[in-house]
């Protein structure tokens, strides 16, 4: 019985072997998810080893309140990052919170290397390995999924995650997806598990979870219920998703564009999230156990290429980020242009933040002759031209040739071979998310653990300060963000989607605690948050991250943010005093 | 007047599963273990979803089916004698529309009661109680 989730399952893909291990006091210590998944990583992921070697272990893990509580919804995956060569972490909804914990297990770990492609069914005690030779060099991820839907059981309650031909490939920035349209996105999953030659995981399981008291669950359950459903953040992103984020953006000149060699596009971009309400929305989904559905599908209705009167229907999913990457940093124009390469991409299975860069990087470097026609094998990209960055998606998929080689190991390989480093948009080695609003956007690209903008929301206190008309200093702005990223390791390992965290304020996380049966108050939480941020920054130092030795790309203070220009300098300053709270000085 | 759940617009389901969480908490315990409504794609997400729940028939294949009397008529819909069930799963094959759960854990049917605690947690107007007409 699944008492705060002991359970971890274990799976050599070497030997095709698993077993099971009971780690009570793990999960009592850290919760789960990312506090559980970052001491996993510590105990099975020796000093130096290559990320796309048998040793690197693929940690997914859950929480205390998944699956039990509104909005719980997301599971974290912890390895070692094949794209940074450090802190491999990335959180996913869907279903698979749901799947993996009600087939009986906090965590799962994969391990080992397949000489044959397979792929993995987890039907709750049982596992299953699989031959996927026949999956294996779909051109699809697509396709992946459709055939595994018929041939596992499940339907309902079951993830299905899964790797594209980039993961096949392993270039280093490839995804996992789940349910088609939700990822582990970021830091190259994907090239870990083609490493491994696992092409998929499915996971079922529809088991029960006792809970220690009844009474006080049930009301909690329902008061946060009513309290999300009657949220700000219920009305604005079930209506349209993050997407509604790229007008304000674009407003305030906040909005990456042509490779962030400007802040916002003279007119509203054509692909905003009222405007793609308007013309395209087709369905809304949401994640297992959340009522805000933020997930939108575009319904793309075109022509057949050779069909006479037959159109194809394609469904595609928008956020924010694509619409940034694959949108606006190529200065896309039409929303048809920019959905039709968010379907390239989301089929190649890549990372739609870190292609969109790396193909800005590649135009701009095009247009200053760092690059020829010879490099590119015969394409000529150009701001808004979705053909061109269709194909090169590809390529960089397949890996064909040298540049595209190299594209598939991100924009700072690339201008290491070609030049070009000062518009190579990547921070710790990892290309920057669709906020251009500040400094504190720029801090938490640098200072992340994950180099994600949703490490500590640096975009949110630039935004506030703006709204408050003041400036912070480098030291106020480094300690908002320290414990920013702090309360979020807290979320990260209940799990609890970021989304929430104005529901899931520390008393409220301490109570919902209790009526688990497990002991914490906001102190004692403050503490593991903090201990968790740690423990991942000594990671990072062991594989040989260092805060000093980050690089700024000189674009940064060139193209002004609402904030006025971000100065280099001050932002060395906001890290140095990162440095001090990460090594242990008090927040 | 007698009510009974109805899938009133599966149009905006969006696979939260919601309903069938809250059907589970009936019992103060999480999970799917002993949800009687199930949701589905109706093949990838993309093409909407299935909601399967009890429909309350008049003449109840299941109840009709179980070799030991264990499934009786209630007001609205049927009722599972937990006690007196066999575990033969009769009832499971029977129902034409799949709406007969079965709980792995206890070898036992789950059937909707028409509660509609699920109903009130849909945030999203796909279920509703309605009023049964004539039976």
């Amino acid at each position: 019985m699944d008492r705060l989730l002991p359970r971890v399952l274990f799976v050599d893909l070497t030997r095709y072997r698993f077993w099971v291990e009971e780690r009570p006091e793990l999960f009592r210590d850290r919760l789960g998810g990312t506090g559980v998944g970052i001491e996993l990583l510590w105990e099975r992921c020796p000093a130096g080893t290559d990320p796309l070697a048998p040793e690197n272990p693929i940690i997914f893990a859950v929480g205390p309140l998944s699956s039990l509580f509104p909005l719980a919804s997301k599971t974290v995956a912890m390895f070692k990052s094949p794209h940074t060569r450090n802190l491999g972490e990335s959180h996913c909804g869907g279903r698979t919170a749901l799947a993996l914990r009600l087939a009986g297990y906090g965590a799962l770990v994969i391990e080992g290397r397949s000489d044959v492609p397979v792929y993995l069914a987890i039907h709750g005690d049982k596992v299953y390995f699989r031959d996927s030779r026949a999956l294996w060099g779909l051109s699809s991820s697509a396709t992946v999924g459709r055939i595994l839907r018929e041939v596992e059981p499940g339907s309902g309650y079951r993830t299905i995650l899964r790797i594209g031909r980039a993961g096949e490939s392993r270039v280093s920035y490839a995804n996992v997806i789940a349910e088609t349209y939700r990822h582990f996105g970021r830091l190259g999953l994907g090239a870990a598990f083609g490493s491994k030659g696992l092409k998929a995981v499915v996971i079922s399981g529809k088991g029960s979870i006792p809970v220690a008291q009844v009474g006080r669950y049930q009301k909690l359950y329902r008061a946060l219920h009513d309290k999300a459903v009657r949220s700000e953040l219920m009305r604005k992103y079930h209506d349209l998703g993050t997407a509604q984020n790229v007008g304000p953006l674009n407003e305030i000149g906040a909005l990456p564009v042509r490779n962030l060699q400007a802040g916002r596009y003279d007119e509203e971009p054509a692909f905003t999230g009222e405007r793609l309400a308007q013309g395209y929305l087709g369905r809304r989904l949401a994640c297992t156990g959340c009522p805000v559905a933020c997930i939108h599908l575009a319904a793309l209705r075109e022509p057949h290429p050779i069909e006479p009167y037959f159109y194809k229907t394609t469904f595609v999913s928008y956020d924010h980020e694509p619409l940034y990457a694959l949108g606006t940093m190529l200065g896309m124009e039409d929303a048809e242009g920019v959905l039709k390469l968010i379907d390239a991409v989301e089929h190649a299975g890549l990372d739609a933040i870190t292609c969109g860069v790396v193909l800005a990087w590649a135009t701009e470097a095009f247009h200053r002759g760092l690059l020829s026609e010879r490099d590119t094998g015969g394409l000529a990209p150009g701001w808004g031209d979705a053909a061109t960055y269709v194909e090169m998606a590809r390529r960089i998929a397949a890996r064909r040739g040298e540049l595209y080689d190299l594209l598939a190991q991100g924009v700072d390989a690339a201008a290491t071979r070609y030049g070009g480093a000062e518009f190579a948009l990547a921070f710790g080695g990892n290309e920057m998310a669709g906020y251009h609003t500040g400094p504190g956007a720029y801090l938490t690209y640098l200072s992340g653990a994950r180099h994600s903008h949703l490490d500590s929301a640096g975009y949110a206190v630039d935004q506030e300060a703006l709204a408050q008309g003041r400036s912070l200093t480098p030291e106020e702005l480094a300690r908002a963000l320290f414990q920013e990223e702090a309360r979020r390791q807290v979320l990260a390992s209940l799990v609890v989607c970021f989304f929430a965290r104005g529901l899931y304020d520390p008393e409220t996380v301490a109570q919902c605690l209790e009526a688990l049966g497990s002991e914490w108050d906001a102190a004692s939480l403050a503490r593991l948050g903090e201990d968790i941020l740690r423990r991942k920054h000594a990671f990072k130092v062991r594989e040989g991250f260092s805060l000093g030795a980050l690089r700024i790309p000189g674009r940064v203070a060139e193209t002004p943010t609402p904030h006025g220009t971000v100065d280099p300098d001050w932002l060395r300053q906001a890290l140095a005093a990162m440095s001090r709270l990460l090594h242990g000085e008090p927040s | 007047m007698a009510r009974r759940l109805s899938v009133v617009d599966v149009e905006r389901c969006v696979d939260c599963l919601l309903c069938a969480l809250a059907c589970a908490r009936r019992f103060g315990e999480g999970g799917l273990a002993r949800s009687a409504i199930a949701v589905r794609s109706a093949g990838g997400v993309e093409r909407g979803f299935v909601v399967v729940v009890c429909r309350a028939c008049s003449d109840p294949p299941c109840l009709a089916a179980c070799p030991v009397g264990a499934v009786e008529k209630a007001r609205v819909g049927v009722k599972v004698l937990a006690d007196r069930c066999i575990g033969c799963r009769a009832c499971v094959a029977a129902c034409p529309i799949g709406a007969v759960a079965w709980d792995e854990e206890r070898g036992k049917p789950v059937i909707c009661v028409h509660c509609g605690l699920c109903a009130t947690f849909c945030p999203h107007g796909v279920l509703a109680l309605e009023e049964v007409g004539g039976g």
